[in-house]
């Protein structure tokens, strides 16, 4: 998953030190894990383990959801509530309508793609800076899911399977000592293929490129407008697979919800080394960066760490892993 | 390597947190995830059950997510705390479903639930410690008895018809005036969603419709102060208002003398029992089913006195 260094865009500086901060932040990742181990033998154990992959799965969805976008030098605020949306949505088709599952899952990720493609089409065609158009679709789709729910969670108790999605556990299947659920698998999956789509791919070359220098890549022939806005669409089917997973996690799409989580997942994409001025990032370091967030909540909860005292410390450690890169950039 | 000298610095100050902690790991331990935090109801909540923590022993953590939206959060937090190996937890469920398999790990581990405020809508806590909203409404009504004269028409402004508090308060006035107040008419019953502007609006039109009106009950904080806000819209000053919970425009109307007087529950008192009778199902002893944390009546003369001002809020 080292997409950085297929980059042709990207100089050879910027991936050895990209490697660099991926490394940092992985030791950082370890360490944390080992002080916590020690501080509480309730740490590692396999349930707690389990319950903080459980806690990123979609924390770390939305953070890969918003990695590309923001390697394309762009933001996207509404990845929260359109993962809220889809999850409605799905509630619609299941419980509402009583379709079948895949007509479900089908829906909450087209759903997704549609919303991300007008979002992308509001920044490529329109031209309104990222931040204020996804900013609007933020507040539309969460005024969206509480109209179209009317205001109450729709539960999915007709729908037996959906739970599984993310709280089954087809390894604890064939291995009964490692219930990994199913949504840890799930975040692991869409990992990989985004990876693989920024690293071997032509949207992945132009998501780069995009973030590098658009000037340059307008300039010689390339429909940056359509790339933009098949980017934002990606990123919005990611955001369905999110809803997917919280709703099933929940068994109920609580309409509600997410607001703020836009702010998670841009927080994971910045400590795992993306820059927010595009050009340069990678999947794995976002998810290495949603990790250490859970980590650090989970453990601080764990020592039981006044809950006032948890938000300054996950407030510091984001300053903190930004400034080491900002350290690091300036001695090159 | 400054910068990796840096982060193992910083690690090791979480590391110095850590060490100095497992001091107190001997006690027991009862985490109580609630549904809020930073409000001043549940930092009620958590003063009460940190008093009872000092009273028992025990050593307790308070939690709840940012808002009463956040679900997974609460869950997350429910999952952190039963992998602390607690002897009891204290939850307040903002979605009973949700938190089923979790709650029912805790059942399968033997870690008795407590439930408090609103409680679990399950069969697995062993306790419930919570307002007994009937009871707190009766009392209003005989209030309200006692400063119309013991005749007249009321009317009722409630937040809703579905909630369970909505019920229980309404239901508990209502039932408490048919029985012991034969000469107190109920005019009308009418639900404002909790929200000041709509519930004023409801407030004028009985107004409107019943100029005679004696007395209006607001069943919440919302329903208050929004027919506290009617009457004064309509000029209507010789109208006896009730009011329930409290918040900083609530307790300025009582002092104003706008508002007769409201009945306030008892979040201090949610949390003491709540950890008390976690304490007592630890150690295996029997505990109530259904606790009632109390209520009082506040008015006027009574809102300063400490026994009032400690279970009352902004």
């Amino acid at each position: 998953m080292s997409n950085a260094v297929s980059q042709p865009v990207t100089s050879p500086f910027a991936r050895v030190s990209g490697a660099q901060h991926r490394l940092l932040a992985f030791a950082s990742l370890i360490l944390l894990v080992v002080v916590f181990s020690i501080a509480s033998e309730n740490f590692m154990q396999t349930s707690n383990i389990i319950a903080i992959l459980q806690a990123t799965s979609v924390n770390g969805v939305l953070a890969v959801a918003a990695t590309v976008v923001i390697i394309t030098g762009g933001i996207d605020l509404s990845v929260g509530t359109l993962m809220t949306f889809c999850a409605v949505i799905a509630g619609v088709v299941l419980t509402y309508w009583g379709m079948p599952l895949p007509f479900g899952i089908l829906a909450a990720i087209l759903a997704g793609a549609l919303c991300g493609c007008a979002s992308g089409t509001f920044i490529a065609k329109m031209k309104i800076p990222p931040f204020i158009a996804t900013l609007g679709m933020m507040l539309i789709l969460k005024g969206l899911s509480l109209v179209i729910s009317g205001t109450r969670p729709i539960y999915f108790n007709d729908t037996p399977g959906f739970t599984q999605i993310s709280q089954g556990s087809i390894v604890g299947y064939f291995v009964p000592a490692v219930p990994l659920p199913n949504g840890v698998l799930i975040l692991f999956l869409v990992a990989i293929v985004v990876a693989f789509v920024l690293s071997k791919t032509a949207l992945g070359r132009y998501t780069f490129a995009l973030g590098s220098n658009e000037e340059a890549v307008r300039l010689s022939g390339v429909n940056t407008d359509r790339w933009k806005i098949a980017v934002y669409t990606l990123a919005g089917s990611i955001c369905g697979i999110a809803g997917l997973l919280i709703a099933s996690r929940l068994n109920s799409a609580q309409p509600a919800l997410g607001q703020g989580y836009e702010l998670d997942a841009i927080a994971a994409v910045v400590i795992g080394g993306t820059s927010l001025s595009g050009g340069r990032g990678t999947v794995l370091g976002t998810l290495i960066g949603a990790l250490i967030m859970s980590v650090l909540l989970n453990g601080l909860r764990i020592l039981s760490v006044a809950q006032e005292w948890q938000t300054v410390v996950t407030g510091s450690i984001i300053i903190l892993a930004v400034y080491i890169d900002m350290l690091r950039r300036k001695r090159m | 390597m400054f910068n990796r000298r840096t982060i193992i610095g910083a690690f090791g100050a979480v590391a110095l947190v850590g060490a100095s902690l497992p001091a107190s790991a001997q006690d027991m331990y009862i985490p109580l995830i609630s549904k809020g935090f930073q409000h001043q109801f549940w930092q009620a909540v958590k003063a009460g059950a940190d008093k009872a923590a000092a009273e028992f022993g025990v050593q307790v953590t308070f939690e709840g997510p940012d808002t009463e939206a956040q679900v997974d959060r609460q869950i997350d937090m429910l999952a952190a705390a039963l992998a602390k190996n607690p002897v009891a937890i204290g939850f307040a469920a903002l979605d009973s479903q949700a938190a089923i398999p979790l709650l029912q790990q805790a059942k399968d581990r033997n870690i008795p639930v407590v439930a408090f405020d609103s409680g679990v809508d399950s069969d697995i806590p062993v306790a419930t410690a919570s307002t007994d909203n009937l009871a707190a409404a009766a009392l209003a009504a005989d209030k309200m008895a006692e400063l119309i004269g013991g005749s007249g028409k009321v009317a009722l402004v409630v937040h809703d018809q579905t909630s369970r508090t909505g019920i229980d308060r309404r239901d508990g006035f209502v039932n408490r005036v048919k029985e012991a107040y034969p000469n107190i008419e109920i005019v009308s019953i009418q639900y404002g969603g909790g929200d000041h502007l709509q519930s004023t609006e409801i407030t004028k039109s009985i107004l409107q419709g019943n100029p005679d009106l004696k007395g209006i009950f607001g069943a919440n904080e919302g329903s208050a102060i929004g027919v506290v806000n009617g009457a004064k819209e309509l000029g209507k000053t010789d109208l006896v208002i009730i009011g329930y919970d409290s918040g900083a425009q609530q307790k300025q109307a009582i002092r104003d003398g706008v508002m007769a007087g409201a009945i306030t529950q008892n979040p201090v008192g949610i949390g003491y029992e709540t950890v008390k009778a976690a304490v007592a199902a630890a150690k295996g002893e029997a505990v109530e089913k259904n606790i009632d944390t109390g209520f009082y009546w506040y008015d006027k003369t009574n809102i300063d006195s400490p026994e009032i001002a400690a279970v009352l809020y902004d």
